[in-house]
């Protein structure tokens, strides 16, 4: 698992596959996103080289581009793709606190999350926290609406409802 | 009856128009069944599309009654199926026979209303919503050479500067 955080500008995903391709490396299942001005990207890469050898043949981009470089070996491979069946959007005014209380209230109940993005909205003074998790569980919505329950006391509000993935 | 091979991407022939059916026969009504049989061998599909295994006719068919709480109109076989009207739009996740492996979320329309004709060439008309009208969508598609993964679209894309349901999917 490669990752590669920076300041984002134009090319760098273009600079940085194109080196891993000269290289004979495959790339699997990527995820790029801009936080809050930075560049980041995990890739699942895979290629003749260790770790240090696929750090020699980044570095020059790395170099160029300014970026911080990260490798890591894992057992995971392609084609394990568990399908959600839960969403879960969560806003509230924005303070510290509210992912541990929401995401510890889902673990109890034995949900996985699988995919998870956050926001901070609103105007700087009065930010507005927005999250969106969609994940896998056994129990049904009922009751994981249940598990969530206590936290609009928290001034947190918590919408959980099922994703009907249509197989055609 | 036979359970027929499903093409799979990226098989070009997916990307081929369909033909509208011009024969109502028995002929026809036979391979419907073919093609049910099919649906229901998978993984639990709500619909199935006849050039997903290689006929490349203008017959779909959807069937969503499995799914608990959801307005449906029972088993159908829709031949030269059309869209008259459409309304709303929503997101939700798709998968699909012909792209094992893979889902994503994909914006159809929330209503429609639907012209089509039965295998003996009777003509048919729904109005219907929701997760029937995205599997009609989503079969029709096929019949136009389009896969939900020309649709995809990322959870963060700001739905509402898309006011229209663009019919036909991005140009290619």
């Amino acid at each position: 698992m490669l990752t590669l955080v920076g300041e984002d500008r134009p090319g760098i995903v273009a600079k940085v596959t194109q080196a891993l391709y000269q290289a004979g490396c495959s790339l699997g299942e990527a995820s790029m996103i801009r936080l809050g001005g930075s560049f980041t990207i995990m890739m699942m890469v895979s290629g003749p080289q260790t770790p240090e050898g696929l750090t020699q043949v980044l570095a020059p981009a790395v170099d160029e581009l300014g970026l911080r470089l990260h490798i890591d070996p894992v057992t995971g491979g392609l084609h394990r793709h568990l399908v959600p069946n839960v969403q879960v959007r969560v806003t509230g005014a924005d303070r510290a606190g509210i992912v541990a209380e929401v995401t510890g209230a889902l673990a109890a109940a034995g949900f996985n999350i699988l995919e998870l993005e956050s926001d901070v909205a609103g105007d700087p003074q009065r930010p507005v926290y927005i999250m969106s998790i969609q994940g896998y569980s056994e129990q049904t919505v009922e009751a994981l609406q249940q598990a969530v329950a206590g936290l609009g006391a928290e001034g947190i509000t918590v919408d959980v409802s099922a994703v009907e993935t249509l197989i055609g | 009856m036979a359970v027929l091979d499903i093409l799979t991407l990226p098989d070009e022939r997916l990307r081929q128009v369909s033909q509208s059916v011009t024969r109502f026969d028995a002929e026809l009504r036979a391979f419907v069944a073919d093609l049910e049989e099919t649906r229901l061998a998978g993984p639990a599909a709500v619909g199935i599309a006849a050039p997903q295994v290689g006929r490349f006719e203008r017959i779909v068919i959807v069937d969503v009654s499995g799914k608990k709480g959801v307005a449906n109109h029972g088993h159908l076989v829709l031949v030269n199926p059309e869209i008259t009207h459409w309304e709303g739009f929503e997101v939700g996740r798709e998968g699909c026979l012909s792209v094992p492996d893979f889902t994503g979320n994909v914006i159809r329309a929330t209503r429609i209303r639907l012209a089509a004709r039965d295998p003996h060439g009777a003509e048919l008309q729904f109005e219907m919503e929701g997760f029937e009208a995205r599997a009609v969508q989503h079969e029709m598609d096929h019949l136009d050479g389009l896969l939900f993964v020309d649709r995809v679209v990322s959870r963060r894309t700001d739905l509402f500067q898309r006011k229209v349901y663009q019919k036909g999917g991005p140009t290619r």
